[in-house]
């Protein structure tokens, strides 16, 4: 920035009016970027709101044309979004369910016992992190099927429960527990299950909120997996089912955008009460 | 070994049983296995065949296969348009003014979306009718509509931009996380010695945000080269196999032809592939210790 002063003017007047320009500037570039990410979403909103005119107009209508819900009622009906959403959400929960308690359990050893080979399975746990683990579905589904676990929730869930983000980050939270409170509980003849479920998994509740959302997000929009596993359409997951409408309603814009609004709202709903959560960056479970 | 430190240790292992369980089950015999039937020819029913280097040779030998590296390689050029724009994100929205919060939310919205809704909304805005076309007519840019998913020419291209559109804000917050470890008097001591923005960016900001800049890169990278959801919701490989990525050729030969030597064969190229990469980011990104 250059601060060349003009001669007799005060210096004070010219540096506001920079630093509101400025501003206005830098909120001009942020309102421009939001539009890209945000816009596509909003047409989409609009779209399945609108039950009249043209789909695609220019401009773009940025309001519904004779809003109802005409189109959320048909995509509810013409295809079992309902147990679309019966599906997700079963998986949703027994994936929240079974990451607590897989990273919680695997955590606590790693964090507060001392015992062979934990240098070892830490390290085997972070491995994890860097094979190429996104190649792992042709050999998951292989052992689904010999498990005789494809088509059912099992077979979508098991292979996502332990994860070395989860382990690391209850890991972590049972790190920052203070001694004294282990000790104290030992003294008073807890074993180690007691000290684990009735003070470590209390104190760590921010960390196991954080992981719920985590896995939350994750699970319910899933769909390379699912639909590999999944192969009768009423086992759909919603992030599954959505295509299922859009394959069958190719022509019918409005409705396939209906069902699309259906799909994020769950899950946008959740984003939005717990914003912070992301938006923090999982500071300490990513470094 | 002491009666206690074995039930210690007992203990230990039956907390880590579960997640030792599911982890040699789904993570590392996927890869211990999936390596050697690299060299079987196997379709889930009968027992795996031994044919040593076949899979690969046919593989090499595969137009379609070499087309697909040559796309997924041509899929790196996000990376540095991710890193990029992801920073210079983070640095605007790291400014504590009115509403900011409002502006991180809506780009990470594409985050936390599922990649089958980000494919049907992005199949309305590339149609030929669609709202790009329009402002695009709308702005003398082109006369006849651009076929983004039609057009072999282009295809990639497109479902290269929705990989950035879907990951930047993820990157986003992960350098926002870097800049707010910066201190601030970082910054206050450098600007009363006269660095004006741009040498505070590439002085500081820069060099301080390096870890975080290796993490991101070979997030990226990585996420570059198995590029594959989004081809498999918005074009299936084509046109004319234009968008077949490395990955999405391992599931076409795996999951739809359970032909799973052929396609273990193709993914171990790529985990080579993968790792080579990020053994490069670690040479050449690693913050310099000084």
């Amino acid at each position: 920035m250059t601060t060349t002063a003009i001669p007799n003017a005060g210096r004070a007047a010219p540096l506001r009016w920079q630093r509101l320009a400025n501003r206005a500037l830098h909120y001009l570039v942020l309102i421009a970027i939001g539009l890209i990410t945000v816009y596509p979403f909003w047409w989409t909103l609009v779209t399945a709101l609108s039950t009249d005119g043209d789909v695609f107009t220019f401009p773009p209508a940025m309001l519904p044309t004779a809003p109802g819900f005409g189109n959320f009622h048909e995509a509810l009906t013409s295809i079992d979004i309902l147990a679309f959403y019966r599906n997700s959400i079963a998986i949703t929960v027994f994936s929240v369910i079974g990451t607590l308690l897989v990273s919680a359990l695997a955590a606590y050893p790693l964090a507060r016992m001392r015992f062979p080979g934990s240098k070892l399975v830490f390290g085997a746990i972070l491995a994890t992190m860097i094979l190429p683990s996104e190649v792992n579905f042709l050999v998951n589904f292989i052992t689904v099927s010999k498990l005789h676990l494809t088509d059912s929730y099992s077979g979508v869930v098991l292979p996502t429960l332990a994860g070395a983000v989860g382990i690391f980050l209850m890991k972590q939270a049972f790190e920052a527990v203070p001694q004294d409170l282990i000790d104290a509980a030992r003294v008073d003849g807890a074993n180690e299950w007691q000290i684990f479920w009735k003070i470590m998994l209390p104190l760590t509740r921010p960390a196991l909120a954080a992981l719920t959302i985590l896995t939350t997000v994750s699970a319910w929009n899933q769909y390379i997996w699912p639909s590999i596993v999944m192969s009768s359409p009423d086992k759909f997951p919603l992030s599954v089912g959505v295509l299922y409408l859009a394959g069958a309603f190719t022509f019918k814009t409005r409705v396939v955008a209906a069902g699309a609004v259906l799909t994020v709202l769950p899950i946008l709903i959740v984003f939005l009460f717990t914003q912070r959560y992301f938006l923090r960056g999982f500071d300490g479970a990513v470094k | 070994m002491s009666n206690k430190t074995r039930k210690i240790t007992l203990q230990a292992y039956l907390f880590l049983a579960p997640a030792l369980l599911l982890l040699l089950v789904f993570s590392f015999w996927p890869v211990g296995f999936g390596s050697f039937l690299a060299f079987t020819r196997y379709n889930l029913i009968d027992a795996p065949q031994w044919v040593g280097w076949d899979n690969f040779r046919d593989l090499f030998g595969d137009e379609l296969f070499i087309s697909a590296l040559k796309n997924s390689a041509l899929y790196l050029l996000v990376v540095p348009v991710i890193q990029i724009f992801a920073m210079l994100l983070a640095v605007l929205v790291n400014n504590e003014m009115p509403g900011i919060k409002l502006f991180r939310a809506a780009y990470y919205l594409p985050v936390v979306t599922s990649v089958s809704v980000i494919g049907i909304i992005w199949n309305f805005m590339y149609t030929e009718d669609g709202v790009l076309n329009a402002v695009l007519r709308w702005l003398h840019m082109v006369n006849d509509p651009v076929g983004w998913l039609t057009d072999d020419h282009i295809t990639l291209f497109a479902v290269m931009f929705i990989t950035v559109w879907r990951g930047i804000g993820w990157y986003m917050v992960l350098y926002l996380a870097g800049l707010q470890a910066v201190p601030a008097d970082v910054y206050e001591a450098a600007q009363l010695d006269g660095a004006n923005r741009w040498q505070r960016f590439w002085r500081i900001t820069v060099p301080l945000l390096s870890p975080t800049i290796l993490l991101c890169s070979i997030m990226s990278v990585l996420a570059a080269v198995k590029a594959f959801e989004e081809v498999q919701i918005m074009t299936k490989g084509g046109p004319m196999q234009s968008t077949y990525t490395a990955l999405f050729y391992a599931y076409e030969f795996g999951i739809k032809s359970l032909n799973f030597g052929r396609a273990l064969a193709a993914s171990l190229v790529m985990s080579v592939f993968c790792i080579l990469l990020a053994w490069l980011n670690f040479r050449y990104l690693q913050p310099r210790k000084n």
